[in-house]
């Protein structure tokens, strides 16, 4: 129902992003999307991937802090108005969206809303009712 | 009020309990022979008692300490490798040597008796603590040139406790030691021992759980709101051990299990606590600079030597019956003492000032720049788990509260800025408070 994302703290100087990227490159991971918060003084990573557990042990070994937040990813056709639709949504039933990212599925001609919700399972519970297609499994974002 | 007993303590541990008479009578016959010594084989020593005027027959008190010349740390560097040895090489054993991250390391030097008098006093720190034969002691001060790794291991051994000599490093070994071997108890750096707790946490250990009863922490000044943390968090008591290599390494002075400071080893060390500016001797309950006197070492006396380290002695009987003065934990340096915009700072208020805010490991970095005439201070703390939220917001909220907690205590403001974890660069698993950039 939920997706795990992890977020990476990030010192801001050259350097800091690829070396967790490449780190998990690799390592074989596949990162799915990935989405970047920065501060003045330091930045955010965040990545949703398939293997997150593994992927946590590898960049906490590395000597990340490391966190795992619940997300909720929403599919919409990747059409204009596809996004605002949503929005709509979240808006009228009063949702607080701490923060949100996108991704475009070009086969399927799908985006995928990610978002960050004070409360993830009254959020799904509200977008279901609304016949919103929220995504049950990372598995699900992307088949190669 | 909780009661210590005398009972059940090591043989060893006799001298902790002279009568002030007995001890002084000891102090006194020791520190001739070493003044002596040091006046016979120390040239730098025997060439300031001659400009002094001074003979070792001045030596008639312990009061004519006072008059004795002072040592200092660029004596060592100065004289390095083997100035100050008042032995030729085929009497010492053994050999330690500071890291030297400024410029030369100090070279310290052992005779056979040296290391015996070394073993007596880390055998009655451990036994100050209660730790006796079947405890298993987990020794991960670094093995080395540096001090703290074999002294305690030798006192430990002779203590007749079990030691494991896994040396520093290596965090996730050292927890599954630990806890497979079933330490009783741990030697370290506290700001090492605050990362185990944080990796123990990580990987699913509860030292609450283990056997862990004592921690035995030195090698860097911390404060009594680094013990509280760790003795909340990880079950164990936190004790003060105090020494350093110009004067033996650790073991110059312990805290007992009344945790009320530690007691100096007065039979072998000598301390006078002095004022900063004037050099003159403070009575007790007055804070100053520490001063050493050995009383026993062979190999390289040391007279007067100025530690750098800002303290009080206490005469004040402590509950544990022992007779020894107690030096008040030692929090600052007033060579880590540093100037920013007319006020001084210690790296202990900062200390303090982080420990206020919740989630925080006192793993922190002071950068003095100046920028356009003016001093500049950063800050630099490591990111936790505990603090790391994945929103900006979060972690800008912990920032502004750790500058807020800074600006109270020192009453100035200083940039704060949060850095990876284990990015502060520590050696011997000290880490290296103030890094100062500005160019005079």
């Amino acid at each position: 129902m939920k997706l795990k994302q992890l977020s990476l703290f990030l010192e801001n100087q050259p350097g800091a992003l690829s070396r967790p990227v490449r780190l998990l490159a690799k390592a074989g991971f596949n990162i799915v999307t990935l989405s970047i918060a920065d501060a003045n003084q330091f930045g955010i990573l965040r990545l949703i991937l398939q293997d997150w557990e593994k992927a946590k042990k590898l960049l906490e070994k590395a000597g990340f802090v490391v966190r795992v937040t619940d997300m909720v990813a929403v599919e919409v056709s990747d059409q204009p108005g596809g996004l605002a639709k949503i929005l709509e949504v979240v808006e009228k039933a009063g949702l607080n969206v701490e923060f949100m990212y996108a991704f475009t599925e070009k086969r399927e001609n799908k985006a995928i809303l990610i978002f960050r919700f004070d409360d993830p399972d009254h959020a799904i519970k509200i977008l279901r009712q609304r016949n919103l297609n929220v995504v049950a499994s990372v598995d699900l974002l992307k088949q190669n | 009020m909780k009661k210590y007993s005398t009972a059940g303590f090591h043989p060893v541990s006799a001298p902790d309990f002279l009568p002030p008479e007995q001890l002084q009578a000891l102090q006194l016959q020791r520190l001739k022979a070493m003044v002596q010594r040091a006046y016979n084989h120390v040239a730098l020593f025997r060439q300031r008692m001659d400009d002094a005027g001074l003979e070792p027959a001045d030596v008639r008190s312990l009061a004519d300490v006072a008059r004795l010349p002072f040592t200092v740390k660029t004596d060592l560097r100065d004289t390095y490798p083997f100035g100050l040895f008042a032995s030729p090489m085929k009497d010492i054993v053994r050999l330690h040597a500071s890291t030297g991250t400024t410029g030369k390391p100090i070279v310290v030097a052992y005779t056979k008796e040296d290391l015996g008098v070394w073993e007596n006093v880390m055998m009655r720190s451990f036994a100050a603590c209660g730790l006796h034969a079947g405890d298993v002691i987990q020794n991960a001060y670094g093995y080395g040139l540096f001090t703290g790794g074999l002294g305690a291991h030798y006192g430990a051994e002779a203590l007749g406790a079990t030691v494991i000599p896994i040396s520093g490093g290596n965090t996730q070994r050292q927890l599954m030691v630990m806890r497979d071997f079933g330490a009783t108890a741990i030697c370290c750096t506290p700001s090492y021992f605050l990362h185990l707790i944080d990796q123990a946490q990580e990987l699913g250990i509860n030292l609450k759980e283990l056997p862990l009863r004592a921690g035995v922490f030195g090698a860097e000044p911390w404060t009594e709101s680094m013990r509280r943390r760790i003795e909340a968090e990880s079950g164990l008591k936190a004790y003060d051990i105090y020494g350093l290599s110009e004067i033996i390494g650790p073991g110059v002075a312990m805290e007992c299990e009344c945790q009320a400071g530690p007691h100096i080893f007065e039979d072998w060390f000598y301390p006078e606590i002095i004022d900063l500016k004037t050099g003159r001797p403070l009575p007790d309950g007055e804070e100053g600079e520490l001063v050493l006197t050995t009383l026993g070492k062979q190999a390289m006396p040391m007279i007067r030597y100025r530690t750098r380290d800002i303290t009080a002695l206490t005469s004040a009987k402590c509950d544990c019956g022992r007779t020894l003065r107690r030096i008040q934990r030692i929090g600052r340096r007033s060579d880590d003492m540093f100037i920013i915009r007319g006020v001084n700072v210690y790296p202990s208020q900062i200390e303090t000032a982080l420990l206020k805010v919740e989630g925080t490991l006192p793993h922190y970095q002071i950068i003095l720049t100046r920028e356009k005439d003016l001093d500049q201070v950063e800050v630099q703390v490591e990111v936790t788990r505990e603090i790391f939220g994945d929103t900006v917001g979060a972690l800008d909220q912990v920032q502004r509260n750790l500058g807020r907690s800074i600006e109270t205590l020192t009453g100035l403001h200083m940039k704060v800025r949060m850095v990876q974890p284990q990015t502060i660069t520590r050696s011997e698993g000290k880490a290296r408070r103030v890094i100062d950039q500005r160019k005079m």
